[in-house]
């Protein structure tokens, strides 16, 4: 099964006890920020709680990824720190061009060869915060083989296109079925932006159903409380599951009989059916809610 | 690594340690720690920053620092900034040494 990526959840990385305990909650990645929420002058400390974190607390398994500044600024010297440290995920913020990403890619190989850390073994996703990033998405998604995701990053993408955001999202459609496409073609992951009003639990829970139906894997959130809301969208329904395995039973008998084409409540049940039902049951197992009995 | 000036890093936050170097030269490492978990872990956070100041090369300095609960690897983490910062180093920061005995 693919891994699941409903939530990761966003930590300052110059928040000693946000670092400490951020896998507590259970959100399937935690990020680690060096960029944005990390002031100029604390860039280094930030960088050093982070290297230190991530070598000595036991995430028990979560995924870590280390949104890192850009090559401009002091990414490399981030690049060096975290992957020594043992990342699992590099996030490039503001990501426009597929030279960006592969600038990254060089400057991570460089380290891993330094190492001796497998090339490629640790992964990238980039961050789509503006316009040119989102027309590029494409060219972006296929730029490397480390690339596991693709991200909208909606507050700087939202000031570049002289907007706000809404409750409706409108402002941001294009630039989300821009990701999700270049994601899917590429064979990676789409994830979307941050609901930053952590009170409203309604407009979280609506915005993930939005983001889920465009097809996107998971979300950024910014609270530990949003975790549960969106990784319950993402969770198949009892429903869900119970019908997915009734026609992954009916394909299997229709296999042993030999029969082609067949069809279950009268509808019919083809290939792409039968793909969303292993992929339902593949999320249901990878989240604890169902168990394949032996 | 020698001390320049005084240098500084952390906050006074839950979990974190906010700690200041001065040069003391000639005079070796003196502590002076302030610490909620004082009687439990004062002479494990003393050691903790003792060894990462060795490790970074310092032989003198004076330490001050308040404690709120921090970790080993936050306390580290801030003593090598503090380090850096008072030692003047702000870029090309020497990973390899530091990942030899960082764990």
């Amino acid at each position: 099964m693919d891994k699941l990526r409903r939530t990761m959840m966003f930590v300052p990385g110059n928040n000693a006890g946000m670092l400490k305990d951020a896998h507590i909650y259970g959100a399937d990645s935690l990020m680690f920020d060096l960029e944005d929420s990390v002031s100029i002058h604390e860039k280094d400390t930030a960088r050093f709680l982070v290297y230190n974190a991530i070598k000595s607390v036991d995430y028990e398994g979560t995924e870590i990824v280390v949104r890192i500044n850009g090559m401009d600024t002091c990414g490399k010297e981030d690049i060096e720190a975290v992957i020594r440290a043992g990342v699992d995920v590099i996030r490039l913020p503001k990501t426009e061009t597929a030279a960006d990403v592969v600038e990254v890619d060089e400057a991570m190989t460089e380290v891993e060869k330094k190492i001796g850390k497998e090339v490629g073994s640790t992964l990238m996703m980039a961050a789509i915060e503006g316009p040119l990033g989102a027309i590029n998405a494409l060219s972006i998604a296929t730029a490397s083989k480390r690339l596991m995701g693709i991200a909208l990053g909606a507050e700087d993408y939202v000031r570049s296109m002289k907007t706000n955001r809404t409750p409706g999202g409108v402002e941001l459609l294009a630039a989300r079925s821009a990701i999700v496409m270049a994601a899917r073609a590429a064979g990676i992951y789409a994830l979307d932006t941050v609901f930053s009003n952590v009170d409203d639990e309604e407009g979280l829970r609506r915005e993930t159903q939005l983001i889920k139906d465009l097809g996107f894997d998971g979300k950024s959130v910014i609270n530990p409380r949003q975790i549960a809301v969106v990784n319950s969208i993402f969770n198949p329904t009892e429903k869900q599951i119970d019908d997915a395995l009734k026609i992954m039973k009916a394909i299997k008998e229709a296999e042993a009989k030999g029969s082609g084409v067949i069809a279950l409540n009268g509808k019919m049940i083809d290939k792409p059916v039968v793909a969303r039902a292993e992929r339902v049951i593949e999320i249901a197992k990878a989240s604890g809610l169902y168990r394949e009995e032996v | 690594m020698e001390l320049k000036k005084v240098g500084a890093a952390g906050t006074y936050e839950s979990s974190d340690i906010y700690v200041t170097l001065f040069p003391n030269e000639g005079n070796g490492i003196e502590i002076l720690l302030k610490s909620s978990v004082e009687k439990q872990f004062g002479t494990q956070i003393r050691k903790v920053i003792r060894e990462t100041l060795e490790k970074l090369g310092v032989k003198d300095a004076k330490v001050q620092a308040e404690d709120t609960g921090a970790l080993d690897c936050i306390i580290r983490a801030r003593v090598e900034t503090a380090a850096h910062r008072a030692a003047e180093i702000t870029e090309n920061f020497n990973w390899e040494e530091l990942d030899k005995w960082t764990n």
